[in-house]
């Protein structure tokens, strides 16, 4: 039997390279051993991807892309297809799962230095799988067709009406007519199940590719591939299979766990991952009364909705939106600081990448409520620290003269009066303490990142490690 | 790596997880496949039908529509029934025995009342329907062997007015019967449900 | 610097507190799915009262009669009473396998009641439990409206009051609060939550809140009739994966034996 199964697999690998990808890829791809529990969410965001195109594909069979029948169409999925709400909330929570899995395993890149050179790539790769999936999410959203959908849809389509000259004709084009309709419904439905598809995993293949050409980062930062030892494999890597393939099933039964409890007792998740409004069928003469896209968009949305119209036009804010987003390619060249891992680096690196993930937090619950002035200029401000992130880490990309951190500080600070100068004049009375007592918040940002330096030690870094530490 | 492995253990708990996983997979795939059977929107539209045959007259076939497929019920005369049992000889499966067919029409009319014959309009073959041809001694149907009868033209099978199915044909069975029963003493009849319950 | 950083807070988070609610104070509804009697009682609210204007236009009657364990021909007897008018004009009995649609057309809604009737099915999905059931029991007498009723829940409702034969006619019974803003007084109608009964319904005021009650349960069931067999399913679910955790963590912890 062993013999044949032998002779079966020598065939195959004369005419494809099976045991070869078996070996490249698992049995030989040495892995750094000090993987922590950050690590696990490469592999779960691999395992949601192929849960949502299994279920997408179950739900397709059923789904009516009609703007008569859509709606109805998911309803009856929900009661007269077997299994159907089992399968249909599988596909909404996962929707939900891959974006928090995405999102931790975005912030451990940042953590342990991984998009850094030699993975500039992989994590160019990563924020484009980001980007598909979003648009995929977006588009996906649209068809079950309900209020929240439709108007939700409405809104992102109108922001590409905010561009200059080409906007109105731009929205059109991308709705297929004058509103969000049956024609957007049918277009929106292709893009998600085949056009966006096919590119998330053209771009998953990639990104693996990739990242096993260079091999896995891990948290001390250091490139085991420098230690080999004298049969040539990396002293403190192990085979990704065995090792990392048990340890991964177990980080996938425990995520499975979490995500059925919310698939059988919370499917709805406390109206974050479906919300009630869409359970009220698209009604394009009548508005919700408050509109807000699902959780993952919500601190692009509130960064939108944060930057005031300029020359009475929206565009300021698409371009806000857009540059938050974009910011992401470019983080391999705005941090370029020696050290990658968090472990090593200056402590004031820590406590910007913390601000940074309250920032986040708060612009994402920030997005969710509705904009009352109070909202609006606190999420206002959470914009500039976003965005102030980005300035700081290219700063501390190395140890500056205390001149260049002064004068980082007085100009930043300048910039942001600068901003709220416009803002200030011809507000009235509210709105301008508002701004007086919220430039706090960006100015103690500045302080504490920009004069601390100065006056301590701590944007000094630790001696990196030869070799990984357990 | 270790020199202590103890790899009959290694094996157990590998075996031991592959199992439950494997289980696993295929409670998963369970509700995938099983969502795939007819939905209650599919069963709701193969409900049985029910058909007023108070105005059918002797010799008259209708059309009934049911699960999207035709039903006929034909009214046969005494002259029809007569003339089944003159074509005994020549059918493939004059007994039905390896035909489908409730129990009750599981006899020589293939009807639970011989004067109304109800069948489904599907050919065995490959699931063309077929004419009904009800003229005695068609030329083009074998002349005066031609008793009356369905003609399939896709590929030339013909049955007689009991839905049997000729020698020479290429269906291999007879027409299938669905489960029916008569209701409103005898005026109406029920289709895909019997006094045994409704057809699966 | 302690002081701005207390004025600070104190301008955003009344806000933050402020931001959710809002709404008028609502009834808390009893919501159990497994009351089988409570949900039959409801259904037969349902398909007396309601399923006439509005319709519950993706639920099969099938479904909630094998749900609700009733027999099939006793739910036709006791809740179909809405033909099918799709294929005779003088119309037929419904079918069990049918949807609960109703005859009326959305045009004829939109003049009859000012606006579209909606759809029942998935209404306690968009509209929480106790909102409906604050709506259900404050309907009250007011002249002003094209129907004689208004609501608590509902300011100007478009709905006339369709359980009022059980209800009664009633009237809220205000008390008036004083507001002081320096030296002007303000005063305020508040309801008290209570009610003054023009006519009694054949119910009590007690039972007729049961009977809401019930109503409301059955809607809750109509928003997702599987959702008690996806909870079972999912207790089942979790206790197996607890279980796959068990074996696959040794399995992990044995092959992590090597790694030094």
């Amino acid at each position: 039997m062993t013999a044949k199964l032998q002779a079966l697999l020598g065939w195959v690998d004369a005419r494809y390279p099976l045991s070869k990808m078996w070996k490249e890829h698992l049995s030989e791809y040495y892995a750094p051993k000090n993987f922590n529990f950050w690590y696990y969410f490469g592999s779960l965001a691999l395992m949601v991807l192929v849960l949502q195109i299994v279920t997408g594909i179950f739900l397709t069979m059923n789904y009516k892309p009609d703007a008569t029948l859509a709606f109805a169409s998911v309803e009856g999925i929900m009661r007269d297809v077997n299994w159907g709400n089992l399968i249909r909330y599988m596909h909404s929570t996962g929707a939900s799962a891959f974006f928090i899995v995405v999102y931790l395993h975005m912030y451990r890149g940042l953590m342990y230095g991984s998009f850094k050179k030699p993975r500039e790539l992989i994590w160019i790769l990563g924020v484009f799988i980001y980007v598909a999936l979003m648009a995929e999410a977006f588009m996906g959203y649209l068809l079950p067709w309900g209020q929240m959908s439709y108007w939700g849809a409405q809104v992102i389509v109108n922001l590409f009406g905010a561009v200059p000259y080409i906007g109105n004709d731009l929205a059109v084009w991308i709705r297929g007519d004058f509103v969000v309709s049956d024609a957007t419904l049918n277009r929106f439905f292709a893009f998600h199940v085949i056009a966006v598809p096919l590119i998330l995993l053209v771009l998953v293949v990639m990104h693996i590719i990739a990242l096993h050409e260079v091999g896995s980062n891990n948290p001390d930062g250091v490139e085991i591939k420098k230690k080999k030892g004298a049969d040539g494999k990396p002293l403190d890597g192990i085979p990704f299979h065995p090792y990392y393939t048990v340890k991964d099933i177990v980080g996938v039964v425990v995520f499975l766990i979490g995500f059925c409890v919310i698939v059988f007792f919370a499917p709805e998740g406390g109206g974050i991952f479906l919300e009630g409004d869409n359970f009220i069928p698209a009604d394009p003469l009548k508005t919700p009364e408050h509109i807000k896209p699902l959780w993952y968009f919500t601190p692009f949305y509130a960064i939108l909705r944060a930057i005031p119209p300029m020359f009475s036009s929206q565009f300021p804010g698409v371009i806000a939106m857009g540059a938050a987003i974009v910011v992401l390619f470019f983080l391999p060249w705005i941090d370029r600081h020696a050290v990658k891992s968090i472990r090593y680096r200056e402590p004031l690196y820590t406590m910007a990448l913390m601000l940074f993930i309250i920032t986040f937090v708060m612009l994402a619950w920030l997005g969710m409520q509705p904009a009352l002035p109070h909202l609006s200029e606190l999420a206002f401000r959470f914009s500039e620290l976003y965005f102030a992130f980005f300035g700081i880490l290219a700063i501390y990309s190395q140890v500056r003269n205390k001149n260049i951190y002064m004068f980082w500080l007085v100009a930043l600070t300048v910039l942001i009066v600068a901003m709220d100068i416009p803002r200030y004049v011809g507000a009235n009375a509210d709105k301008q303490a508002l701004i007086r007592y919220s430039i706090f918040i960006p100015l103690f940002y500045l302080a504490a990142t920009l004069w601390l330096p100065m006056v301590t030690k701590w944007n000094q870094s630790k001696t990196v490690p030869d070799r990984v530490t357990t | 790596m270790s020199d202590s492995v103890d790899t009959s253990k290694r094996r157990f708990l590998t075996t031991l997880t592959s199992v439950t996983g494997g289980v696993a997979v295929a409670g998963v795939a369970y509700p995938f496949l099983a969502s795939m059977a007819p939905s209650a929107r599919a069963q709701a539209a193969g409900a049985p039908v029910e058909v007023d045959i108070s105005k059918l007259q002797p010799g008259e076939q209708m059309t009934i529509e049911w699960r999207k497929q035709p039903v006929w019920i034909v009214r046969r005369t005494e002259q029809n029934i007569a003339d089944l049992a003159r074509v005994t000889g020549s059918l493939v499966d004059p007994d039905s025995d390896s035909s489908i067919q409730p129990a009750y029409a599981k006899n020589a009319d293939r009807a639970a009342k011989n004067e109304y014959l109800v069948v489904l309009g599907i050919c065995t073959h490959l699931g063309c329907s077929p004419q009904y041809r009800p003229e005695v001694g068609a030329a083009d149907l074998g002349g005066k062997e031609w008793m009356g009868g369905f003609f399939c033209p896709c590929h030339g099978s013909r049955f007689d007015l009991a839905g049997r199915v000729f020698k020479g044909s290429p269906a291999p069975t007879n027409l299938k019967i669905p489960e029916y029963k008569f209701i409103n003493n005898g005026t109406a009849v029920v289709i895909g449900e019997d006094n045994k319950g409704a057809a699966v | 610097m302690n002081k701005k950083l207390i004025l600070l807070i104190a301008v955003f988070f009344p806000a933050l507190a402020l931001a959710s609610g809002g709404e008028a104070h609502l009834s808390k509804a009893d919501i159990n799915l497994e009351n089988t009697d409570s949900l039959r009682r409801g259904a037969r609210l349902f398909t007396n009262y309601c399923l006439s204007c509005h319709s519950a236009g993706y639920v099969r009657y099938k479904r909630v009669a094998n749900d609700l364990g009733v027999d099939e021909k006793l739910a036709a007897r006791d809740m179909m009473f809405v033909y099918d008018f799709s294929k005779k004009t003088e119309g037929q009995p419904k079918k069990i396998g049918d949807l609960m649609t109703v005859a009326m057309s959305s045009e004829d809604a939109k003049q009859w009641f000012g606006t579209a009737v909606p759809d029942l099915s998935v209404i306690a999905r968009s509209r929480e439990a106790d909102w409906l059931y604050t709506y259900l029991t404050t309907f009250y007498v007011d002249a002003k409206r094209p129907m004689g009723v208004n609501n608590i829940a509902f300011h100007n409702v478009g709905m006339p009051h369709v359980l009022w034969e059980l209800d009664g006619l009633k009237k809220p019974i205000y008390e008036v609060k004083k507001h002081k803003h320096g030296d002007t007084e303000t005063e305020e109608q508040v309801f008290t939550g209570k009610f003054e009964y023009l006519t009694e319904g054949k119910l009590s005021p007690a039972k007729y809140k049961e009977a809401a009650n019930d109503l409301v349960n059955f809607l809750v069931y109509l928003g997702e009739p599987g959702r008690m067999e996806r909870q079972r399913t999912g207790v089942l679910v979790i206790f197996f994966l607890v279980i796959l955790l068990v074996f696959s963590y040794l399995m992990k912890r044995e092959f992590w034996k090597d790694v030094h």
